[in-house]
């Protein structure tokens, strides 16, 4: 479904990517985990074309995205949604405006049914009733519910999850792997989620890939990624920060 | 040198790159996929929400103007060409120029420091992951608003302005408002007021598409907010002022061979 190859990005001077490659398949869960700044978010980006690689190819669906213009792009976004990792809900619309977002162009959808599907969506993220609430209004963990039913609610083939529990208490964090996993198994859609927490790894994955010095460094099945001896995973895993002291 | 030509190159880049996005969006803008919804609200936030500055920059502009030409003329005994000098002075020139800087001030900044924020905020990647054209929700909408409320707000800072040297100059300089009158509509043509319009609809796009597209291209973090934002109202305002003198140049001679 999705296929990187020998992804290679830069910014200016510096290689965030070097010759990624990545295969994810259709319904599966894939969790992509590294330390801070080793380019896991732009690796998502490149996913939904949010970034142009300096090498390399990006295949949806047997489409190769990284030689569409914007104009093309956005057909092939129809098949993605994405929450961000500080949601970037639009500030000027309420609750139900973001949420409804993505039918404000579709003609052929009633007020009333564009209402009920936000309900719904709402409903399903366990925010029933704040339509009309604006974002300023929530706290972090309700705006990342808010941005997941943004990006469910025109039901997506694809979810790109963007760190979605970083910042949130453990009770908070751990209601959102539920959701991911509740939406996975109900939507049944493809998920990719960044992140580096350990323990939401292990729930949401069907897969891990490690990435690690610019290069997919492992990926596998989740528990044995994570039963791995490998000196750099378990050092991750283990969030050791000193190997000869592990346990300070 | 070096330095002047890395200036000159980014200088012919962000030129560059600033017409791209004009191209975008007038095709955008042809192809109607702006929401009149969107248009509308920005047409209220640059039109109706600018009201009290125009009011007072075309009124005190007009005021002044008629003050000076009248301490001037007074010497030379021409008193009653007062008005005339303020009436095609507002049409053609300052009317125009001051609503753009003043509209580049408030709007310009405005539209710069959202787009910015909401760059930094990736709410752009946000519209973008839900099929939607940034260029189609943010740039048409404002572009097409600044085209239509700059006109406008012209139109009413020429009126203003007019109105308010004409009570200068006849209700407190004494100039006769017979001569004064008959003077003004005897030095201001039809091509005085085009000239003045036509101008306004230029500087609304130049308003528009300097601040959408500094917004657009900000650099990160609040910093780079705040540096679009300045950017916007600097690089629009000697825009409109250099654009000024080259639309006085090519549109009097240009309308009044066209008969107007």
């Amino acid at each position: 479904m999705i296929e990187v190859r020998q992804l290679t990005k830069r910014f200016g001077p510096q290689t965030v990517l070097e010759g990624v490659d990545l295969r994810i398949e259709r319904g599966e869960s894939v969790v992509i985990i590294g330390r801070s700044g080793c380019g896991k978010s732009v690796l998502l980006k490149h996913l939904i074309g949010l970034l142009q690689p300096d090498a390399g190819s990006v295949y949806v669906d047997g489409q190769d995205i990284t030689r569409m213009d914007e104009r093309s792009l956005l057909q092939v976004r129809r098949k993605f949604g994405m929450l961000f990792q500080n949601a970037a809900l639009f500030d000027s619309l309420s609750v139900a405006e973001n949420v409804a977002f993505a039918f404000r162009n579709q003609r052929n959808l009633t007020r009333a049914e564009i209402a009920r599907r936000v309900a719904e969506a709402l409903e399903l993220v366990d925010l029933p009733g704040i339509e009309h609430k604006r974002p300023a209004e929530l706290s972090g963990g309700m705006r990342k519910r808010v941005g997941l039913a943004r990006a469910i609610v025109y039901r997506p083939e694809i979810l790109l999850y963007d760190e979605p529990t970083s910042g949130l208490d453990p009770i908070v964090a751990d209601s959102i792997d539920q959701l991911i996993i509740r939406i996975r198994d109900q939507l049944r859609v493809t998920s990719v989620v960044v992140t580096h927490d350990m323990r939401s790894a292990r729930r949401v994955g069907h897969r891990v890939a490690m990435l690690h010095d610019k290069r997919i460094y492992a990926a596998g099945p989740t528990e044995e990624i994570f039963a791995s001896t490998d000196p750099v995973l378990r050092r991750f895993i283990d969030g050791v920060s000193d190997p000869k002291h592990p346990d300070f | 040198m070096r330095v002047g030509c890395a200036w000159w190159s980014d200088w012919l880049c962000g030129l560059g790159r600033v017409a791209l996005l004009a191209r975008e969006a007038f095709g955008s803008l042809f192809r109607g996929r702006a929401s009149w919804r969107d248009v509308l609200y920005q047409v209220h936030f640059m039109g109706v929400k600018s009201q009290s500055v125009i009011l007072i920059t075309g009124a005190f502009t007009g005021m002044v103007l008629a003050a000076q030409t009248f301490f001037q003329f007074h010497k030379v005994k021409m008193d009653t060409a007062t008005l005339a000098v303020v009436s095609v002075s507002m049409c053609s020139e300052l009317g125009p120029v001051l609503t753009g800087l003043m509209v580049a001030g408030r709007v310009g900044a405005a539209i710069a420091a959202e787009l910015g924020t909401m760059r930094v905020t990736e709410q752009i990647d946000a519209l973008r992951t839900l099929a939607t054209h940034p260029v189609d929700y943010l740039v048409v909408p404002r572009l097409l608003a600044a085209h239509v409320a700059l006109p406008l707000l012209t139109a009413e800072a020429i009126a203003v302005g007019i109105g308010a040297g004409y009570l200068v100059g006849v209700g407190l300089l004494g100039i006769d408002p017979a001569y004064a009158w008959h003077n003004m509509l005897r030095y201001t043509g039809a091509v005085d007021v085009v000239i003045g319009l036509i101008k306004a609809v230029i500087y609304g796009g130049i308003v528009a598409l300097v601040g959408c597209y500094k917004g657009l291209n900000c650099g990160l973090g609040a910093e780079g907010v705040g540096r679009a934002t300045t950017e916007a109202v600097v690089v629009a305002s000697i825009s409109i002022l250099v654009a000024n003198f080259f639309l006085t140049l090519g549109l009097t001679p240009l309308l009044t061979a066209l008969g107007l």
